[in-house]
């Protein structure tokens, strides 16, 4: 059964709402096929306005190895702003995918990429607009599969009620599985309806089923236990790890956007997973081991991705760019290639160390400067050493004042605010280091014309990390700390003008905390919100920090309980029967380390400190060097 | 920089959904793609020289007339460069006409603009009725919200015709036989612009009128005012004069295998 295109419905309606473009599809590279000649469907969702979903790797990386494969097909769909919202609504036109402008509803499967749990009322909203039923409980046979992925999906209770299943990890190769036992189960006439699919994807081992899980629980409120409620479900699901990332050179082909968006590049990803260890750092937990691209595969994919694409900007991704083992031949060969181009390089996450600086320079031969920042993450050496980032003083000033002397005006500090045992002076900390920092590049330049900018981030504790134990340090602390930092650094006469300040209030990560570590009964809140207006709530202008707290409020939830609670060693989490591979017991012994001030090395370098990841899924560390060498770009 | 070119081009279909600022970006992304040896500007922050004549089409608006002037840094045949530049563009974002600049300045040359309003299901009697009361009014003063807030302006004197046709609708390239309220005008460029809405809503202050559904805007051409038809000519046409002589052959020396 063919479907028809909503665009001509779509298009009276783009007149009216703010920039239309962003609907329209399109882009280079983008493809469309023909509807009738698949047999599996994906629509793929960003849970965010378009101009953040575009550029995302991962949506990019699974829309474009679907559409390579045979018979299958994959469209994407961003969340609609709420202009165009109240005009679908009025006018009954339903949740479009942006390629062929085709019903959410009819596709197999409905995949969300979730980088962060403020996306969750977007999701709602696409699912009502597409006619979808909001609880999985309530979905039949002509409903999509909807499917989560992303790093926020490594704890997908709170939106249990509303996902079927949810997939931990790299998305490539199970995407392929996934595709494969959807199109076995539909040649066979779909056999016992969407449960028996949910039940062959359960099966395997790769795929979470809310629905076939319990949560008992204690008086007190504690998780008692998770458990499968029907055989042939495994107990604990585990995450996806690929192995050999020149296997899978993914983007090839980048998608261009007319509407402008958050990242205006070509972005290749030199290596997946960190090791460095910061507590803090989900990412870097559930991401093990390091994986690196090899540095001629990143030349052949920067190579074809600007030939392919027009951007004149390419940036290396990855956790701490500067770790890649060949990073310094890679800048260099890069730069050599693009030299008189007006093509320009980018490293984003570095860390603080003055090789850094080299690079830097390395990168800015072929265009701007961009800013440099570093993220020291903690305001004193204890904070650091408690959230182990392995940065000192002497560290950060020699850098930045390389930095300084190299030419650079202006460098961006990034902390935290509110990190476990974190006192008043820790805070205050970072006004005194910021000073240093000032002073020390005076000196070395002879000039007063070198400025920081200081940017603090919330703490947030996410699953999978040592911190997953910890007490979220609450909103009125946060902002008593930053208020004083502000005082300190506003009031002093010599540096004060010098030091720029960047911060947020503490509302927004409390929210974000009761949804990080959140159970199912946090679904309640999300729904309450939604349906009381909550939309984008990643977006200040749109979050309200008032509305969460009526709706735990009216629905019994209480927050404290997800946010500031201290969790003990023994209490079940509820992401427990979510593997990520770390062991329960290392991280627990990191945490009691953190709080000890214990530091733990990179395990790229020294001996494995057996977090368990690399045993329990058969993986190993990647690393380089090849001793390869880029070569220049043949003339044609 | 060796050569000025000047590209006319359209925007057409969904891509008429493009701001001014998404059809710079796309443009300069094609000119890498295509690999033209566009100029570049000198300093700390090179950019390429491209630059927009004229007032574009505002977002939501068609155009078969949309001009822009780019820097070269080799001689390049027109022909070719318009092709190259038409592939690499997206489709929607069409290249139609290219010339080496002559001498005076084309932005000079662009004095008025023609454009269609489609104006589905509208009735054509009340809309022959505004027409006619809009052009037999001396001054029809509009409020248009800039961006430095509420702006009022007269919007009958630079127009210099309104015509009503009917014609057949078409809508996302899917031709129906219902008819249609077409309406076709010739607008001096002023300042501050009067633009094809502020005219429909001149339309509804002398009669009434309003289109039941959103209009479909279309600038059919731009350039300087020809005084026997009362449309703009060819702005191109003193560019080929002085640069091919008046022959239709191009005079450029093209020499080896690219651009």
């Amino acid at each position: 059964m063919s479907v028809e295109s909503l665009f001509p419905r779509l298009e009276a309606l783009l007149p009216k709402v703010q920039k239309p473009i962003q609907y329209v599809g399109g882009e280079l590279n983008s493809t469309v096929k023909d509807w009738d000649e698949t047999t599996v469907r994906w629509a793929l969702m960003y849970p965010d306005a378009y101009e953040v979903g575009l550029p995302n790797q991962g949506v990019q990386i699974l829309y474009e190895i679907l559409n390579e494969m045979p018979e299958t097909l994959a469209e994407r769909t961003y969340a609609v702003w709420p202009d165009l919202e109240a005009l679908m609504r009025s006018e009954g036109v339903p949740q479009f995918t942006v390629d062929a402008h085709r019903p959410v509803r009819a596709f197999d499967v409905f995949g969300l990429s979730f980088s962060t749990e403020l996306g969750y009322t977007n999701m709602l909203t696409a699912l009502d607009l597409a006619g979808i039923p909001l609880e999985a409980a309530d979905r039949g046979d002509d409903d999509p599969i909807v499917l989560a992925g992303g790093h926020a999906a490594f704890n997908p209770e709170p939106v249990a009620d509303f996902l079927d299943a949810a997939v931990l990890g790299d998305g490539e190769q199970i995407a392929i599985a996934i595709t494969e036992v959807i199109r076995e189960w539909k040649a066979e006439g779909s056999p016992g309806g969407r449960d028996e699919l949910l039940m062959r994807l359960a099966e395997s081992g790769g795929v979470y089923v809310p629905k076939f899980y319990d949560v008992a629980y204690h008086a007190d409120g504690r998780i008692q236990r998770v458990a499968p409620n029907r055989s042939g479900v495994p107990w604990r699901v585990h995450k996806h790890t690929v192995m050999d990332l020149d296997e899978w050179p993914y983007p090839k082909k980048p998608l261009v956007p007319l509407a402008e968006t958050v990242h205006e590049r070509f972005s290749v990803e030199i290596f997946r997973g960190c090791t460095r260890g910061c507590r803090f750092c989900q990412a870097g937990m559930i991401t093990r081991p390091v994986r690196e691209r090899s540095i001629t595969t990143i030349g052949d994919m920067v190579e074809a991705g600007v030939k392919a694409s027009g951007f004149n900007e390419v940036g290396l991704l990855s956790l701490s760019s500067a770790d890649h083992s060949e990073i310094g031949e890679v800048a260099k060969g890069l730069a050599d290639r693009y030299e008189g181009t007006n093509t320009s390089l980018s490293l984003p996450s570095t860390r603080v160390d003055a090789f850094n600086i080299d690079l830097a320079n390395e990168f800015s031969r072929n265009g701007r400067r961009s800013g440099l920042t570093f993220a020291p993450e903690g305001g004193s050496e204890r904070m650091r050493k408690v959230i182990n980032k392995m940065v000192t003083e002497e560290d950060l000033i020699r850098t930045v004042t390389t930095a300084y002397t190299q030419g650079w005006r202006q460098v961006k500090l990034y902390f935290m605010c509110g990190l476990p045992t974190e006192e008043d002076a820790d805070v205050l900390g970072i006004a005194d280091l910021a000073k240093k920092v000032i002073k020390a590049g005076r000196e070395a330049t002879g000039s007063r014309d070198v400025r920081c900018t200081v940017s603090i981030g919330g703490f947030v504790p996410k699953p999978h990390t040592p911190f997953q134990w910890a007490a979220q340090a609450d909103h009125e602390t946060v902002d008593r700390r930053l208020k004083a930092l502000k005082d300190a650094l506003r009031g002093d006469r010599d540096y004060g003008r010098a030091i720029g300040l960047r911060y947020h209030d503490g509302k927004p990560s409390i929210v974000e905390g009761m949804l990080s570590r959140g159970d199912r009964r946090v679904g309640k809140v999300i729904r309450a919100v939604w349906e009381g207006g909550g939309r984008f709530d990643g977006w200040s202008e749109h979050f309200s920090y008032q509305r969460w707290m009526e709706a735990a409020a009216e629905t019994g939830v209480d927050v404290d309980w997800y946010t500031t609670r201290e969790r003990e060693e023994n209490e079940v989490l509820p992401w427990d029967h979510l593997d990520a591979g770390l062991d329960r017991e290392w991280l627990w012994q990191d945490w009691q380390d953190a709080v000890n001030d214990v530091e733990v090395e990179d395990c790229r370098w020294t001996p494995c400190y057996d977090c368990g990841v690399c045993p329990t899924m058969g993986t190993e560390i990647q690393i380089g060097p090849t001793g390869k060498k880029l070569l220049p770009l043949t003339v044609v | 920089m060796a050569q000025r070119l000047r590209v006319r081009y359209a925007k057409r279909g969904r891509l008429r959904f493009t701001s001014h600022r998404d059809i710079s970006r796309a443009v300069e992304r094609a000119v890498r793609r295509a690999d033209v040896p566009v100029a570049f500007s000198a300093g700390f922050s090179p950019h390429p020289r491209i630059s927009y004549v004229g007032a574009a089409a505002p977002t939501g608006v068609a155009s078969e007339a949309e001009y822009l002037e780019i820097g070269v840094t080799r001689e390049c045949d027109p022909d070719r460069f318009r092709a190259a530049l038409d592939t690499s563009l997206p489709h929607g974002l069409d290249v139609l006409d290219v010339v080496e600049a002559g001498a005076g300045s084309l932005a000079d040359r662009l004095e008025c603009s023609a454009w269609e309003i489609r104006l589905p299901e509208a009735d054509p009697a009340l809309a022959r009725v505004a027409v006619e009361r809009f052009v037999t009014t001396e001054r029809v003063e509009v409020e248009r919200l800039t961006k430095k807030g509420p702006r009022r302006f007269d919007a009958r004197e630079a127009v210099l015709s309104l015509e009503v046709i009917e014609g057949t609708e078409t809508t996302a390239g899917q031709a129906s036989s219902q008819p249609c309220v077409i309406l076709r005008m010739v607008v001096r460029h002023a300042t501050p612009a009067v633009r094809p809405d502020d005219v429909l809503t001149g339309l509804r202050l002398v009669a009434d009128f309003a289109p039941p559904v959103p209009p479909e805007v279309t600038r059919l051409a731009q350039g300087p005012l020809d005084v026997r038809t009362g449309k703009p000519a060819d702005p191109f046409d003193l560019d080929r004069d002085s640069t091919r002589g008046g022959e239709t052959e191009p005079v450029g020396q093209y020499v080896g295998g690219d651009l």
